[in-house]
């Protein structure tokens, strides 16, 4: 980006695809803004192009508001938990010299390459059902009574299948930074007598400290719009409507689009707000 | 106290043998340094010490005590890296601070410790930074301070001043130097530069392929090399060795003369020849001349103000006294 010239034919070269992805995401906002001002019920035929804030005061009032925005943040940070603590393990399981490691990490990865609905529907059917699920197997080999996950404790269902998903992600990633540490390092702090646990807690910890915060800003882009494994398994009942699934329901299940646009520009409002955050706290974690 | 002791020490890497079985003492206070080509094992050997890598066979000692077993942190030594290994998240102090903080000292008489490995190697002023905002030098000096606090039975050096360059190389040379005579600790020391090991050891030992090819003083090794391979391995430049004709008449293989110990003579000489390349170093200037005795050029030393040009011919004769002689074994013969 040396001279005048390279700059200006930089910037034609780039301008399709400014283009392609300025109209993908501003005609669909610039609709659902439109909408959710207007009141707009197909299925009664009304539409009301000017109804003022009446959606949002009405989406943001509604109890299953508040409640589908705390489904939302404990899923997305159970799934955040399971995901870090057991990706952090598995990348320093992985980083051991053994036999046929290749393999194994390519077996580790694979859960990634599933398609959420299809991972959604072989959990609740080969392993959650009450009657011929695996686990039930095992409780009756045990003697112990089956448990019906899904009715019982769906949210954790829900929370265990995505962490499923997403583990070989962080996984993978952490892994890599594990590999990046120098052994010197870790050599230098086991002469200075730091025992295992001293040496994760303060040689490889603060190492994985970047990549940790890298894996959750992805991840939590990607979990706040979980829509699949809920759709699949509880249909939002049961307390696993989070904020993306409300605003299915308002659109499609009340045939309601005035209020469910309404329901997505909130979401996208507070979507930006989480991503802002973390991008800072990313920068700050990137800059040292 | 630090008396190290290796007996029979073997390293195997699979079926590859390393260092064959091999005996050294190190006794408390010495300075030694390891010296030998890239690859020879001195490496191996020092992290055998450390016990970052195991023993195939043989007993380390520390102090008379059997250390082979002990994991590193158990037998007193404290080690510097060649990549200085500091922990990058962790400031200078707190870097100094961590072999005391797992050996969970009490914060007073680590302040007092950090304190004065500080004083002693310039570093007051830098404690609160992070290594990354520290010279080459300086990180070095961070290495040598948490080695220091420690007050270990000895140090260990891994090649330490491989990554900085020449000017601050020599500068290092005398502070670790200084170290070794105010601390008086024992200090094993790795390097693949002759120089190095010429102006810092009390005892130098030469290793190649995992083999002890001598053990001595400098001086030692620079008046009677063991072998040829240890006569063109220490002396900057090295020694010339020649074959042939030239060393018959010595009644030996191969006869070696040290640059500085051939004279520029008028007439007559044992070689007459044409001066090749010269390097002129203000004090003294070494040329490169043809003789059939040798395949590659000899080296002479010369005074620094010699009028010799590319081309001229001149006489040269060695020091009788300084020809090292060698057998057709390459041992040396007294």
């Amino acid at each position: 980006m040396a001279t005048e010239h390279s700059r200006s034919s930089a910037r034609i070269m780039i301008a399709p695809a400014v283009f392609v992805l300025l109209v993908w995401m501003l005609v669909p906002l610039c609709m659902t803004l439109y909408f959710s001002f207007a009141d707009y019920r197909p299925m009664r035929a009304t539409f009301d192009a000017w109804i003022g804030f009446d959606n949002y005061v009405s989406f943001l009032t509604s109890s299953s508001f508040l409640s589908s925005l705390g489904t939302t943040l404990l899923m997305v940070g159970g799934i955040l938990i399971i995901t870090i603590t057991g990706g952090i393990g598995l990348a320093l399981l992985l980083d051991q010299p053994m036999f046929g490691q290749g393999i194994v990490r390519i077996l580790v990865i694979a859960p990634f390459f599933v398609m959420p609905t299809v991972s959604a529907l072989v959990w609740k059917n080969m392993f959650f059902n009450v009657d011929n699920g695996l686990f039930s197997y095992l409780f009756k080999f045990f003697g112990a009574q089956p448990y019906d996950f899904l009715s019982q404790s769906p949210l954790l269902s829900i929370v265990v299948i995505v962490a499923w998903q997403w583990l070989p992600f962080a996984t993978l990633i952490l892994l890599t930074a594990v590999q990046s540490l120098s052994s010197e390092q870790l050599e230098a702090a086991e002469m200075d007598g730091a025992p295992p646990i001293a040496r994760f807690w303060y040689m490889i910890l603060p190492h994985l400290s970047r990549a940790i915060t890298v894996v959750i800003l992805i991840q939590t882009i990607f979990l706040l719009s979980i829509f699949a494994e809920i759709f699949v398994t509880t249909n939002g009942a049961f307390g696993t409507r989070t904020l993306t699934y409300l605003v299915y329901q308002r659109v499609l299940e009340s045939q309601n689009i005035g209020l469910g646009s309404a329901g997505g520009i909130v979401a996208v409002i507070l979507a930006n707000i989480v991503a802002i955050f973390l991008m800072r706290i990313v920068g700050k974690n990137l800059d040292n | 106290m630090g008396r190290i002791t290796l007996d029979k020490v073997q390293k195997k890497f699979r079926d590859v043998e390393v260092i064959p079985p091999l005996d050294l003492t190190v006794e408390d206070g010495e300075f030694v340094v390891f010296v030998g080509p890239s690859g020879c094992g001195k490496s191996t050997l020092l992290r055998l010490i450390a016990g970052l890598e195991d023993v195939s066979g043989g007993e380390i000692r520390i102090d008379g005590k059997p250390a082979t077993d002990l994991p590193p942190a158990k037998r007193g030594l404290a080690m510097v890296f060649q990549s200085y290994a500091l922990y990058p998240h962790m400031s200078v102090r707190k870097n100094i601070a961590f072999p005391m903080k797992m050996a969970g000292m009490d914060q007073a008489e680590q302040d007092r410790r950090i304190a004065k490995a500080a004083e002693a190697l310039n570093l007051t002023d830098y404690l609160d930074r992070r290594p990354g905002q520290l010279s080459g030098g300086q990180r070095q000096r961070v290495a040598i301070g948490r080695a220091i606090v420690r007050e270990p039975a000895a140090f260990l050096f891994d090649e330490p001043l491989s990554n900085l360059d020449a000017a601050l190389r020599v500068g290092m040379r005398m502070e670790i130097s200084e170290l070794h005579s105010t601390l008086k600790t024992t200090m094993i020391y790795v390097t693949h530069d002759q120089v190095e090991a010429m102006t810092m050891a009390d005892k130098i030992v030469v290793l190649r392929a995992g083999n002890i090819e001598q053990v001595g003083s400098p001086l030692e090794l620079y008046r009677a090399p063991r072998n040829t391979f240890v006569a063109g391995f220490i002396g900057s430049p090295k020694m010339n060795l020649m074959h042939g004709a030239a060393a018959a008449r010595h009644d030996a293989t191969t006869i070696g003369i040290r640059p500085e110990h051939l004279d520029v003579v008028e007439t007559g000489g044992t070689f007459t020849c044409k001066v090749g390349v010269s390097e002129h170093l203000g004090s003294d200037t070494f040329f490169h001349v043809h003789i059939p005795e040798m395949d590659e050029p000899m080296t002479v030393r010369a005074g620094g103000e010699v009028g010799l040009r590319h081309g001229d011919t001149i006489h040269l004769e060695p020091q009788a006294d300084k020809i090292h002689r060698f057998d057709a074994r390459g041992l040396r013969i007294a």
